[in-house]
């Protein structure tokens, strides 16, 4: 019987010839990321741990420290990473959204196991990596033995036909799929197929990382010749890697097609991305309060290029506040040195440092009871970025800059021209 | 390990996220005051309604989100096991890890109301509505997990291991 993507991996790290959905396996991991929050509520340092080179401590969600109680987190990130001899410390200055940082540093091979505190670690599932989010106590673990147990689910793939249109983004992709589709609780995700060739690297981690949101387990990408050659920019002269290709005869749930063609720009509604997803053309025209463009999913450098490219010699309308949080230190940099944060920047939108902030509603940019936000980040929950009482739709890069200018939800294709 | 567990039920709904559960405001906060959030806006003045050994049953994938660990809440307020038609597997996990027993089981919503008593077997896989007699049949946890509840959760697991020193005054707290 054959394997999965996600099967193969497994199968491989577990040391076995075969695994299939529903078994229980124990893997090494080959990866394991710790973010700042981990450090900030309940630390004990370890006596000992599996290996300082497999291990990497990322600052991100709550940089520059905005409360005593995170600074108190960074003392101890820096303690344990300097008593460990953790060479992979990514601290304030050098920091990212961890996912950007573990893309940009080559952290994620194909065919390997990363396993990081942050739910939207299936973002690396973009580079044919076995990725996923864990709790700070079982990163705990890893970190300590060099393993963990996982549930091998079923597999649901997307065969993409088609070619992408210029105006569809990655963000527009996963909100039809998670529109169409809803949940995928309890299952993997696995993409390939003819057009994704169409789909550059920064759309197809968009796809990746918000696999989170529809509650799927790993959200895998084939490693083809974007993938090959996104690892040798990013981790020049790396170790060879083994790639993981599903087999010709594997078993999935589900096989289902997204003619690319036929997409057009997505919009979700408050509360859920899952079947409250819609093409941009039918959804009301809601003012907006705040729009924010950033988080792991989409403040890569492509999104800020776009949302640049959108705002440039234009003014965010009277009433609107934008914001923009770069992916990463290195992002803000390249992004500066593009001359896009000057175009942001000139338009009225307000760059942030990089950070987790505003995407989480925990220490910059909360919405107040009452206003409604167009985000490109990761979640649109209750509550998510600030009040319970705010709305939060969701949308893409280009999507959220159009409607920044406008001050309602607008259809970004009437702003490209 | 005594697997078999009987507490009082509060029932909530499908897809109640971690932002429900565990809010960003509450992630500044230590751990028992944290835990006087869950449901904040979902369930308000619940926090003050629930007591050990309480049991909580969900609907269809509980846990969606963030993998802040919400486990550690509920168990602050002593609640003895959660069970729900459908878990995120992420905050199964979590709450396996926090040494918290998660019981898949269909069906487990529509037959319990808020107040009603269950007795349930986490190794057997089953939970009983005592009143009405209904029983269901759930998923039972693998021999690996079970080992990880034996032992109160992951961390004193890793004790037991040599990994950390032994809890004296348990993990820093800050």
């Amino acid at each position: 019987m054959g394997m999965t993507m996600i099967e193969r991996i497994l199968a491989r790290k577990a040391g076995l010839a075969q695994v299939s959905a529903g078994q229980t396996v124990v893997c090494e991991v080959d990866m394991t990321v710790m973010i700042d929050l981990q450090f900030a509520t309940a630390w004990t340092p370890p006596l000992r741990i599996n290996d300082p080179d497999k291990v990497a401590v990322v600052m991100d969600h709550a940089v520059p420290a905005p409360s005593v109680h995170d600074a108190a987190g960074g003392t101890r990130a820096r303690a344990f990473a300097r008593d460990f001899g953790i060479a992979r410390f990514y601290d304030v200055g050098r920091h990212g959204i961890c996912h950007q940082v573990i893309a940009e540093n080559g952290l994620a091979r194909p065919g390997e196991i990363l396993a990081c505190t942050d739910s939207h670690t299936c973002a690396a599932g973009a580079y044919n990596t076995a990725a996923r989010g864990l709790g700070p106590a079982e990163i705990y673990s890893i970190l300590c033995t060099g393993s963990t147990w996982f549930q091998v689910a079923p597999t649901v793939r997307y065969e993409f036909t088609g070619t992408r249109p210029a105006a569809v983004s990655g963000k527009d992709v996963f909100l039809h799929i998670a529109g169409v589709y809803g949940d995928a609780t309890n299952q993997n995700l696995e993409y390939g197929g003819p057009g994704l060739a169409s789909i550059p690297m920064s759309d197809r981690r968009t796809i990746a990382t918000q696999g989170a949101e529809i509650s799927a387990d790993f959200s895998t990408f084939p490693a083809d010749e974007l993938c090959r050659d996104f690892i040798e920019r990013h981790s020049p002269g790396g170790a060879p890697f083994t790639a993981a290709d599903p087999d010709p005869d594997a078993v999935y749930a589900a096989v289902r097609t997204v003619d690319l063609d036929t997409l057009v720009p997505q919009v979700a509604r408050p509360g859920t991305v899952s079947r409250n997803s819609f093409p941009v053309t039918e959804i009301e025209r809601r003012k907006v309060d705040q729009c924010f463009i950033g988080s792991c999913a989409n403040g890569q450098l492509e999104d800020l290029a776009v949302a640049a490219a959108i705002v440039r010699g234009r003014t965010v309308a009277p009433g609107v506040r934008l914001l923009v949080t770069p992916a990463s230190q290195q992002v803000y940099r390249d992004a500066l040195r593009a001359g896009y944060l000057q175009d942001l920047a000139d338009a009225g939108a307000v760059v942030t440092n990089s950070t987790c902030g505003a995407c989480f509603g925990y220490h910059m940019g909360l919405l107040a009871p009452g206003e409604v936000c167009l985000t490109s980040s990761t979640r649109n929950f209750t509550g998510r970025m600030g009040s319970p009482d705010a709305e939060i739709y969701m949308a893409s890069p280009a999507t959220v800059a159009a409607s920044a200018l406008t001050g309602y939800v607008t259809d970004p294709r009437t702003e490209l021209n | 390990m005594d697997t078999l567990l009987t507490g009082r039920v509060w029932v909530v709904g499908d897809s109640v996220t971690t932002d429900a559960m565990y809010p960003a405001f509450a992630m500044k906060l230590p751990v028992p005051e944290a835990a006087r959030h869950i449901f904040y806006e979902l369930r308000p003045g619940w926090t003050e309604q629930v007591g050990p050994g309480d049991i909580v049953v969900a609907g269809r994938n509980f846990g969606l989100g963030s993998s802040r660990p919400v486990a550690a809440l509920f168990r602050e307020l002593g609640v003895a096991a959660l069970v729900a038609e459908e878990f995120n597997s992420l905050f199964l996990r979590n709450a396996i890890n926090h040494g918290l027993p998660a019981l898949t089981v269909p069906g487990a919503t529509a037959a319990f109301a808020d107040g009603d008593t269950a007795r349930l077997d986490f190794a057997e896989g089953w939970i009983e509505n005592t009143a009405t007699g209904t029983r269901l049949p759930g998923g039972a946890l693998p021999p690996m997990v079970l080992e990880i509840l034996a032992a109160g959760g992951i961390l004193p697991k890793l004790a037991r291991e040599g990994y950390i020193a032994p809890p004296t005054t348990g993990p820093h707290r800050s």
